[in-house]
């Protein structure tokens, strides 16, 4: 089943603008029409909303939109062939998958940054100087055995904590939910969410004894109002913050994920869309940083360039036989691992 | 005067009441004061509330309200980003929702309550309507976002596959391939959803000054032509085309997909009920003696109704699709569910065309981690108010020049 496409044909077009220096495209051209249709993850809208903005001042007369229907909402639109691109806070799921298989959609997986998340306090908590996995299980499950600061640390004051948390709808909870919640276990049912993660902040600022997560952008702009609890990393042991530095090595781990975009193979064979995806992935890193998000590691950029260019197509996220693959993304995202639709 | 002599009010009849009324002047005095100033609090907190939230909205929102702000398209850069698209989005919206919901909902209220059925099985049908709607009107906003996206934008599937239209009319099609020297060339193809073209040596095409050339093919390892005119219609047989179209201000297509007729009858949707209820109120309110007069005269029962019971009931009318098209305008969640786009950089052209609208962006720009932003959003929703009141201003002038008329 698993199996690579590869088209050569495509090959030289694609070369031609990813191999100019630094990955750019440099053509312009103002006869270009068409339009590209990009809908999903409001988590990955501003990096996707910065390459249409960046891509409209070199190809004016190509209509770009994007929506925000959520990454769900995205795949489900997608699927049936309805958008071309569909911006992705987590990997293609399982059922997604086949769905897109039945219709005969065959797309392009492309990792385009990073986002830490980041778990902070209130910077009047002077007491807390790093978290395990196992601690934020203790204070977010239901039935976890933390439920006031003393708890975790009898010096610590005898406060009940006040536990804040995205909406269930929005991709930051599913995926803190994986990485914190096993299997058969939930989430405790007295925690404060709010769809709009601005009122997570406040909220956190307001409050000396609570704690929340969010995406790490929402903590580089609030730096004067929040703490960010240095996580330790299971396999070094070493705790550390989700800071840019940490999040491209690798260090800042369990809770750094990558964002997707999800190209259709169809669409490729339109120039606007060929040509928003080759702008698009050639600048990935500087889009990413330009709304706070973190680039990917570099070796995983030149990855992204070859899958681009040689449209490999499918999803490393799941096996032949449709289980989640788990790891990080410079280690799933290789050629080996894709499984495609067809 | 004999009349009311003898339905004598408690307050005279009553002994006791009439003691608690005669009360020391002081005392009765000073509880109308209280009375009165519990009234004008009440009524000047609502006004202050209003006034702390404009004045809030101005100074974060002031600040950025500026032309590149009323001219652009949404913009990463906080400075560079701009509400137009969105601008133009909504004020499409004003025009299309009232056209289509106030046709709509005053035909149903003038059918429920000045054609009011006799025969039972129709009475029962009648109240069956009267209480959907009543009920309707509680309904939140985003239920009738998934209608919309059901109803209109796939036809329950029975159009042919959502996406894609069954009928297009006042669209011409073409397949554009963009050489490797970044030419456009142009193959006009039968309509949209024709065969793909087949690249093929001196297959004609249009160039994008309409210049009418003949494409030559070479191979995927064939020298670039070194003729400067040959090399201008030159494509390599890879070479894939996109469909693109030149829609005209008429286009139109079944399904009508996600575009700003689709905003339209789902918004239309969600204040038609209020607008019935409305209408049947103001209509409810003229004198019954008016179409007595009107039958009197030998006018039929639609006559009456066009020519007497509607006329005076108009402002009342209007009043409530005033407030009910404002709340349209500044609903969210029904665009969210059948569009949600919040980056598109130009406005719509056709009212098949994609658009996003000023709650939309509003909503977008809040949720976003950087301060200047939110900045932004403020000056959205300023924009958003002031375009309101100016569209209310123009529907109450109408109205208030209705009523003179009747007069």
């Amino acid at each position: 089943m698993r199996t690579m496409k590869t088209k050569t044909k495509a090959t030289m077009l694609t070369a031609l603008a990813l191999c100019t220096s630094a990955g750019l495209s440099q053509a312009q051209s103002s006869a270009l029409q068409g339009n590209v249709v990009v809908d999903g993850s409001s988590t990955v809208y501003p990096v996707s909303e910065a390459a249409a903005a960046a891509f409209r001042k070199d190809f004016p007369n190509v209509n770009v939109t994007i929506a925000i229907s959520g990454t769900g909402g995205g795949f489900k639109r997608f699927v049936k062939g309805e958008t071309d691109v569909s911006d992705a806070s987590r990997p293609i799921k399982a059922k997604e998958f086949e769905e897109a298989r039945a219709n005969g959609i065959e797309f392009i997986e492309v990792p385009i940054c990073l986002d830490g998340l980041s778990v902070i306090v209130n910077p009047e908590n002077d007491w807390l100087d790093q978290l395990t996995v196992e601690d934020i299980q203790a204070i977010y499950l239901e039935d976890g055995t933390v439920r006031s600061w003393s708890d975790l640390n009898p010096a610590w004051p005898d406060k009940p904590i006040k536990v804040y948390s995205p909406g269930t709808d929005s991709g930051t909870f599913d995926y803190f939910k994986e990485v914190v919640v096993p299997e058969g276990k939930s989430f405790r049912s007295d925690m404060s969410t709010s769809e709009d993660d601005n009122v997570l902040v406040t909220g956190v600022a307001g409050d000396k004894y609570s704690i929340g997560y969010f995406g790490a952008a929402y903590y580089f702009e609030n730096r004067d109002k929040l703490k960010a609890v240095p996580i330790v990393n299971p396999k070094t042991g070493k705790a550390v913050l989700p800071e840019p530095e940490n999040v491209i090595s690798g260090e800042y781990a369990p809770l750094s994920r990558p964002l997707f975009i999800y190209v259709n193979s169809k669409s490729l064979r339109k120039p606007s869309v060929r040509k928003f995806l080759e702008f698009y992935v050639g600048r990935s890193g500087e889009f990413a940083e330009q709304v706070d998000y973190v680039s990917l590691p570099d070796d995983v950029i030149e990855r992204t360039h070859t899958f681009v260019k040689n449209r490999y197509m499918g999803t490393v996220y799941l096996t032949p036989e449709l289980e989640k693959r788990e790891g990080s993304v410079s280690e799933l995202y290789q050629i080996k691992n894709l499984v495609n639709t067809k | 005067m004999s009349k009311k002599k003898s339905h004598m009010p408690e307050i005279l009849s009553d002994p006791e009441k009439h003691a608690a009324a005669t009360r020391p002047e002081k005392q009765r005095n000073r509880n109308n004061r209280i009375f009165r100033g519990f009234c004008v609090g009440a009524a000047f907190s609502s006004v202050g509330m209003l006034v702390l939230l404009i004045l809030t909205l101005l100074g974060l929102g002031v600040g950025e309200l500026t032309k590149t702000f009323l001219s652009n398209p949404p913009d990463p850069d906080p400075a560079q980003a701009g509400f137009f698209p969105a601008i133009m989005g909504s004020i499409w919206l004003l025009v299309l929702v009232p056209l289509l919901a106030l046709p709509a909902g005053v035909a149903t209220a003038i059918m429920l309550e000045e054609f009011t059925p006799r025969k039972p099985v129709l009475k029962r049908i009648h109240s069956l309507l009267q209480l959907n709607i009543t009920n309707l009107a509680g309904v939140p906003s985003v239920v009738y976002g998934i209608i919309g996206l059901t109803i209109f934008v796939s036809m329950f599937g029975f159009a042919g596959k959502s996406g894609e239209s069954m009928v297009e009319w006042g669209i011409r099609s073409f397949d554009q391939f963009y050489s490797e020297t970044d030419q456009v060339l142009l193959v006009p193809v039968d309509g949209p959803h024709a065969p793909e073209a087949v690249l093929t040596e001196g297959l004609e095409a249009l160039t994008t000054s309409g210049e009418k050339v003949r494409i030559h093919v070479i191979g995927e390892d064939a020298p670039w032509p070194e003729d400067e005119e040959l090399s201008l219609r030159t494509l390599r047989d890879y070479d894939t085309p996109g469909r693109v179209h030149d829609r005209s201000w008429y286009y139109f297509r079944v399904p009508f997909g996600r575009g700003i007729l689709t905003g339209a009858l789902t918004l239309m949707l969600v204040i038609l009920p209020v607008i019935i209820i409305a209408t049947q109120e103001a209509l409810r309110a003229v004198p019954y003696s008016l179409r007595e007069a009107g039958w009197g005269l030998g006018l039929s029962r639609w006559q009456t109704v066009w020519r007497v019971v509607f006329p005076s009931a108009l402002p009342t009318v209007m009043t409530g699709t005033i407030l009910a098209i404002s709340r349209a305008i500044g609903e969210a969640a029904p665009l969210l569910m059948i569009a949600g786009i919040v980056f598109i950089t130009n406005p719509p052209g056709n009212i098949m065309d994609d658009f996003t609208a000023m709650p939309l962006q509003i909503y977008n720009w809040a949720q976003r981690p950087q301060q200047e932003f939110h900045d932004l959003a403020a000056s959205g929703i300023v924009v958003l108010l002031t375009i309101l009141l100016c569209f209310n201003a123009i529907a109450i002038i109408i109205r208030n020049r209705s009523n003179k008329a009747l007069s």
